[in-house]
């Protein structure tokens, strides 16, 4: 007879909720529904319920925090609205001032990813090397490995910190590009029609 | 698609007239030879029509870009037919896809770049905060294990002072004018005629110049007789036919005797050469203990011993001890 009243005492997944809140309060990134699985020593279905309970508590338009899926994780951000306020207090140091050459980089590691600097320079047709260098710094790539052969040219892929930047679930979340598929195609029929004409 | 300048830019080359779509279409089709085209004109031709435009198309510049290191990619292979050709080996219509496929590809990234651009202003508004310094990636060093003593041996090196640098080569020091006029005064002593040159063979030109000087001193006081038989010629010391003059030159002289930083009778004395001395020695005893020049070799002792043990003063001794 006394069960049904010392559930109502101390519900376990709220329980749940207030640690996976605390973890995620002094984490500086994402963290899984594995790690928090881990940390909390508990299922990893019921950390989601926990997640999705906290989700609904911390949303925009009900608290100046908010819970969000990110960089295949979950982490605390400020609310849109305060972002006017963020600004004037605080920096965004790793998007600052994000030159073209490092963007197309950038892009080209996302898609291409793990690749090295001469497969990005073939692509891009110049040398990648400052830009390769400014997103290692900022923390947007980061080295994977080698390319497989003598003298193997170090390969970058990009770092979660990215994904978070750009508000990315995961990879998969880039769209797809293949809109501009028939771009070979349409250029070289340009090419062979201009040559046909001329010729003649 | 819109034409682009690219398209439309007019060429007038040695090897070629006519729009720039053409000439790569050519190239493609191995009708032009690549080394024939003068890449660095087309590059101006472009420059130019870039500048009668008011804007900068930065459009049509990234596709001449493209497509002018495609050529001088093309042009390069041609002029080392020797090394692989990647492009060479392919058939022109499938070098065309090729160079289409990487302009593409390249198109392609750009509107990947353009798509993150949107997506950051996009998400603009959305702070959190940043984890421990993702801005430094700390380096992995890695040392292999360190002896501390050999550590301790590299530092005692280090804090060692350094050898005191010699400056003396940097100020001239002058040997004193009355040395010589002894020297002289002892050697004319011993012989009637003195070969100037022969005896100051051995020394430096400041000594040289000393000697000299002494000379003239003891010109003037009439001591000595000189002679020249032409400018440039040996110059002959002989002794006067007046009585010496009895008070000592060197009192007479400003500053008085100093110190000698520098022997000035050397290291590598040239020999007297023949006929030096007009006579022989008074004796061998004499010769035996008494340089017989200005230029005598110091013994090994006053090798050791460095330049600053010969001072003044033994060579003042040498001097009495030679009259």
């Amino acid at each position: 007879m006394d069960s049904p009243l010392r559930l109502i005492a101390s519900n376990p997944v709220d329980r749940l909720a207030r640690t996976v809140e605390a973890l995620l309060v002094v984490a500086s990134a994402p963290l899984s529904v594995a790690e928090l699985s881990e940390a909390t020593d508990d299922d990893p279905q019921r950390v989601e319920t926990a997640l999705a309970l906290l989700r609904e508590r911390y949303s925009e338009g009900r608290s100046g925090i908010v819970l969000e899926a990110v960089a295949g994780g979950f982490a605390f951000r400020a609310s849109r609205e305060a972002s006017g306020a963020c600004a004037r207090l605080f920096e965004r140091p790793v998007e600052r001032g994000l030159s073209q050459a490092a963007l197309e980089t950038l892009a080209i590691v996302a898609y291409l990813g793990p690749c090295s600097r001469p497969e990005v320079a073939r692509i891009r047709g110049v040398a990648a090397d400052s830009a390769v260098a400014s997103l290692v710094e900022r923390g947007l790539i980061t080295e994977a490995g080698r390319e497989t052969g003598p003298g193997g040219a170090v390969r970058y892929r990009t770092t979660p910190l990215f994904e978070r930047v750009f508000g990315l679930q995961s990879l998969a979340s880039l769209p797809r590009l293949d809109d501009l598929g028939e771009d070979a195609g349409e250029l070289r029929e340009r090419l062979l029609e201009v040559a046909s004409a001329r010729a003649s | 698609m819109a034409p682009t300048p690219v398209r439309e830019l007019e060429l007038d080359l040695d090897a070629f007239e006519g729009p720039f779509d053409l000439l790569l279409t050519l190239l493609l089709k191995e009708e032009l030879e690549p080394r024939e085209v003068d890449v660095a004109a087309i590059v101006l031709s472009f420059v130019e029509l870039m500048a009668e435009r008011d804007e900068l198309d930065l459009e049509a510049c990234g596709e001449f870009l493209v497509l002018i290191s495609a050529l001088l990619e093309l042009k390069a292979r041609a002029l080392f037919p020797d090394e692989a050709a990647e492009l060479g080996e392919l058939e022109p219509e499938e070098a065309a896809e090729e160079l289409a496929r990487r302009l593409a590809e390249y198109r392609r990234m750009k509107e990947a770049a353009a798509w993150l651009v949107e997506r950051l202003a996009a998400e603009g508004d959305r702070w959190f905060r940043l984890g421990p310094a993702p801005l430094a990636p700390q380096p992995e060093r890695t040392l292999a294990p360190q002896d501390p003593s050999a550590l301790a041996a590299a530092m005692r090196a280090l804090a060692e002072p350094p050898p005191t640098v010699s400056l003396s080569h940097m100020a001239l020091r002058f040997p004193p004018v009355s040395q010589f006029v002894e020297r002289f005064r002892a050697l004319l002593a011993r012989r009637r005629r003195v070969d100037f040159d022969a005896e100051v063979g051995g020394l430096s030109r400041v000594e040289q110049a000393v000697a000299l000087l002494a000379l003239l001193e003891l010109r003037k006081s009439g001591e000595i007789a000189l002679s020249q038989a032409a400018p440039f010629a040996p110059i002959r010391v002989s002794r006067s036919s007046r009585p010496w003059a009895a008070p000592a030159l060197a009192e007479r002289l400003p500053g008085g005797p100093q110190k000698v930083q520098r022997t000035f009778w050397g290291e590598s004395p040239a020999p007297p050469p023949p006929g030096a001395a007009d006579e022989p020695m008074p004796s061998g005893a004499v010769q035996s203990t008494v340089p017989s020049g200005l230029g005598s070799p110091a013994t090994p002792q006053e090798r050791e011993e460095g330049f600053e043990a010969l001072d003044s003063e033994r060579i003042l001794t040498w001097t009495a001890r030679s009259a």
